[in-house]
């Protein structure tokens, strides 16, 4: 039974890998830069921990559909100080959505520290959530919820849409080509990728409204241990497909759990899955970026 | 290039080898049969250039003609696919600026290349060698600045000159770095009358005092007036090359804008009824975002199944062009479009097609902004077989990347996507430059083919020769002013040329 164990520990860390790696991969695709999915899952976990305390003794078992609603919507309001940055006043959202990460980690710091502190007043946390807000266990024994079966549907969802809806190949468009989008498209561009920047963000705040309802239960700080930022890797690998994202997500979600089984059976230490990860982001926007480079050396080295 | 520790610099030229007479007769700068392409486009097809030592040459040409990577290409910055260069008599083969530097060649672009954050002084400086000393270079700014009447305070930052003054920055370091011959690429778009006569007078100086001048413009008056020799390129191929007095205004212009050996017009079209009118402007005015009035007081008519050709330099069309094709809005006036408008515009890679995507994607990309819902990806592929099947546009299929096809390819492509629903109006940029002679002629025929069959056809080109041959009436398009001119080459660039200036 060990083995369905270290399964299922893999597969629940893959979860919020696999939506943060959804958020980013929506965005990318858009042609939106968006780093931020760690500060948007955080945002995303807190408004989720704060719903599903205050509503779940009013709401009953309902309150888990508000309390992920809630943190998609908190999710994409923070996506959306860096879309408007963008829309108003050009600011690179590769600088803003990285600046409101640290703002969204040391905004939680300070949540679990005072306003939504647990009763005693003892831990840095919230106090845990009632069993009514916490998601179904989907295999009995371990501690896999059904936040994976929402992740998968998203990507299968996400997938479909890309494929065969009007939107989604506006997206595309937008994302390869901006200019002959608004041109020969007629594509409001603006619009639509400010929704892209919105759209993005809810799904990194649903990662982190799931983790909450699904894992741990409580708001606390280090929620994440580098989720969103993982999440880039798991897109890029993914080649931004929706569905290539359930692969990689689980891949990183084995790679890490497996580091930490290492080090505690075989004092192996983990950061040395972190640097495997690292190399892998390395290798992976290398060959992104070396792929770019040959496609458009040609047809954008033009002259007057 | 040490800028720093020679303090006796002059304007003057470095003195030439004491040799001989035929030193003199060596040219000081000469391109040979210079090829370059860029991806699938032809951006020079063997042009040459001869600078004479102790000249000043113009060199002509419209938009995309080639000059800049002419001159680029003479200045280290591209290297050509094919061609020799020689310096003096001496063959080089420059792998970047710092060796056309050393070779005695300084070139002023038309974008800046300042930093704005430092000082004019340290601008000039930026590129010498040694230890950078503020009085010395300031004083060497000094006194070029009093030489070639252009005053600049060394110590200002750059950032806070006004373009004329930046222009005059460029100038004077092209000169600090002891250039013997010069390459101005539009030297005078940002000066003011007066400091363009200052510049001459100063070029003209230079030359005489054996120095040699090469002058990228597109104001024929300046060329005219300055120049002792002209080098025109149409499409990348050397069109003329002649001195200065033996050639008038008019012929210029028709080198730049047409070349007198196009295929003769084919059979004539039937009459249009001009009763039922497309596209109707009424005294339309159009300003940009800077509020510079790009058209004014514009009223005209096209009326269905009629070609309209638009002639325009430099781009004087591009605001109506928008206008027309439904992507601008007007600030004032009223214009009636009908709804289904096909638009090919001049930036093909860039505006009209996405090249990493397939021609599929392609064609669902027209009108892309209107679709709602689910995509029926086979109806579209099944239009992409047609377009394909129509327009003989050579490709691997229909599931091809746009980037695999040539320009020609991709040129037949746009215009067979924006033909497919039949729209009542059609407007086209330039749609055949950048294309060889079968491609051209392959979309003239499509273009008429459509007009008989009820499109009305808006068409600008920079060749007045496609217009000729193409038009059925044309309009000329100059300082915001609309003024309509019969579809022959002599009119078109005679009424151009008048309305220019």
């Amino acid at each position: 039974m060990a083995d369905i164990t270290l399964l299922a520990d893999a597969l629940v860390r893959s979860t919020p890998l696999i939506l943060a790696g959804l958020a980013v991969a929506l965005a990318f695709r858009g042609g939106v830069f968006n780093l931020g999915a760690e500060g948007q899952l955080m945002m995303g976990a807190a408004a989720s921990a704060a719903i599903s305390i205050k509503l779940a003794p009013l709401m009953g078992p309902s309150v888990i559909v508000v309390s992920l609603g809630g943190g998609a919507v908190a999710g994409a309001l923070w996506a959306g100080i860096a879309a408007e940055l963008k829309r108003r006043f050009h600011v690179l959202e590769i600088i803003s959505t990285i600046m409101l990460n640290f703002i969204a980690i040391h905004l939680v710091s300070f949540l679990v520290r005072g306003p939504m502190q647990e009763p005693t007043r003892i831990y840095p946390q919230t106090e845990s959530l009632a069993d009514s807000a916490r998601l179904p266990i989907i295999i009995p024994g371990t501690r896999l919820h059904a936040g994976l079966i929402l992740a998968v549907l998203l990507a299968v969802c996400l997938h479909w849409i890309f494929k065969h809806t009007a939107a989604g190949f506006r997206v595309r468009a937008l994302g390869a080509g901006p200019n002959a989008a608004r041109s020969a498209g007629q594509i409001d561009i603006a619009v639509l990728s400010w929704r892209v920047f919105v759209m993005s963000g809810a799904i990194a705040g649903l990662a982190g409204a799931i983790e909450v309802s699904g894992v741990t239960f409580a708001l606390y700080e280090n929620i994440s241990p580098g989720y969103g930022y993982t999440a880039i890797a798991v897109a890029l690998i993914a080649g931004l497909n929706p569905l290539g994202v359930i692969a990689s997500g689980v891949f990183f979600g084995v790679l890490e759990t497996a580091a930490l089984a290492l080090q505690r059976d075989f004092g192996i230490p983990s950061s040395i899955a972190s640097m495997v990860e690292a190399l892998l982001i390395l290798v992976t926007l290398a060959l992104a970026g070396l792929r770019g480079y040959l496609a458009f050396l040609a047809p954008r080295e033009r002259t007057a | 290039m040490d800028v720093h520790t020679r303090a006796n610099w002059t304007l003057s030229p470095p003195a030439a080898d004491a040799s001989t007479e035929h030193a003199a007769e060596q040219p000081d700068l000469c391109l040979h049969e210079v090829s370059k392409k860029f991806g699938n486009v032809i951006a020079l097809d063997k042009a040459s250039l001869t600078l004479r030592k102790g000249s000043i040459h113009a060199l002509l040409g419209e938009n995309g003609a080639g000059k800049t990577t002419l001159m680029r290409i003479a200045f280290g910055l591209i290297r050509p696919d094919s061609g020799s260069i020689d310096v003096k008599g001496k063959r080089v083969d420059f792998a970047s600026p710092a060796q056309a530097i050393a070779s005695g060649i300084g070139m002023v672009h038309q974008q800046f290349s300042l930093v704005p954050e430092m000082t004019v002084a340290e601008n000039v400086a930026l590129g010498g060698r040694g230890r950078y000393d503020a009085k010395t270079t300031a004083r060497r700014i000094e006194a070029i600045s009093n030489r070639i009447g252009m005053q600049l305070d060394p110590f200002a930052k750059v950032k806070t000159l006004t373009s004329s003054q930046r222009q005059k920055l460029e100038i004077v370091r092209t000169f600090a770095h002891d250039a013997s011959i010069l390459i101005l690429d539009e030297p005078t778009a940002v000066l003011t009358p007066r400091d363009i006569g200052d510049l001459f007078a100063q070029l003209r100086k230079f030359a005489a005092e054996g120095g040699s001048v090469i002058l990228i413009t597109h104001k024929l008056r300046d060329a005219i007036d300055n120049a002792d020799d002209v080098t025109v390129l149409r499409r990348g191929k050397c069109v003329l090359a002649s001195p200065m007095q033996l050639v008038d205004q008019g012929t210029l212009a028709l080198a730049m804008l047409g070349s007198s050996t196009v295929t003769p017009p084919s059979a004539p079209r039937p009459a249009t009824n001009l009763s039922r009118v497309v596209v109707k402007f009424d005294d339309v005015f159009f300003e940009d975002e800077r509020r510079v009035a790009r058209l004014e007081n514009a009223s005209l008519q096209v009326a269905a199944g009629e070609i309209v050709g638009v002639a325009a330099l430099e781009g004087a069309a591009s605001q109506m062009l928008g206008l027309m094709a439904g992507r601008l809005q007007p600030t004032s006036g009223t214009i009636k479009l009908p709804t289904a408008i096909g638009f090919v515009p001049e930036d093909r890679s860039e505006e009209a097609v996405i090249p990493a995507q397939t021609l599929i994607e392609n064609t669902a990309l027209a009108n892309a902004g209107a679709r709602s819902r689910m995509i029926d990806w086979h109806n579209v592929r099944t239009q992409t077989t047609h377009i394909i099947a129509d327009f003989s546009v050579r490709a691997s299929g229909p599931t091809a990347a746009m980037s695999e096809l040539s320009g020609g390819n991709q040129q037949k492509f746009v215009l067979g996507r924006e033909l497919k629903d039949h729209p009542a109006l059609l407007v086209l940029e330039n749609p055949t430059q950048g294309l060889d002679v079968h491609a051209a002629n392959a979309i003239h025929e499509k273009i008429k083919a459509a007009a008989n069959d009820g499109t009305a056809i808006v068409i600008y080109s920079s060749d007045l020769d496609e217009l000729a041959a193409l038009s059925d009436r044309v309009l000329v398009v100059s300082r915001g002013r609309i003024a309509a001119a019969r579809p022959d080459k002599e009119s078109i660039g005679s009424l151009l040329l008048e309305t220019a200036d």
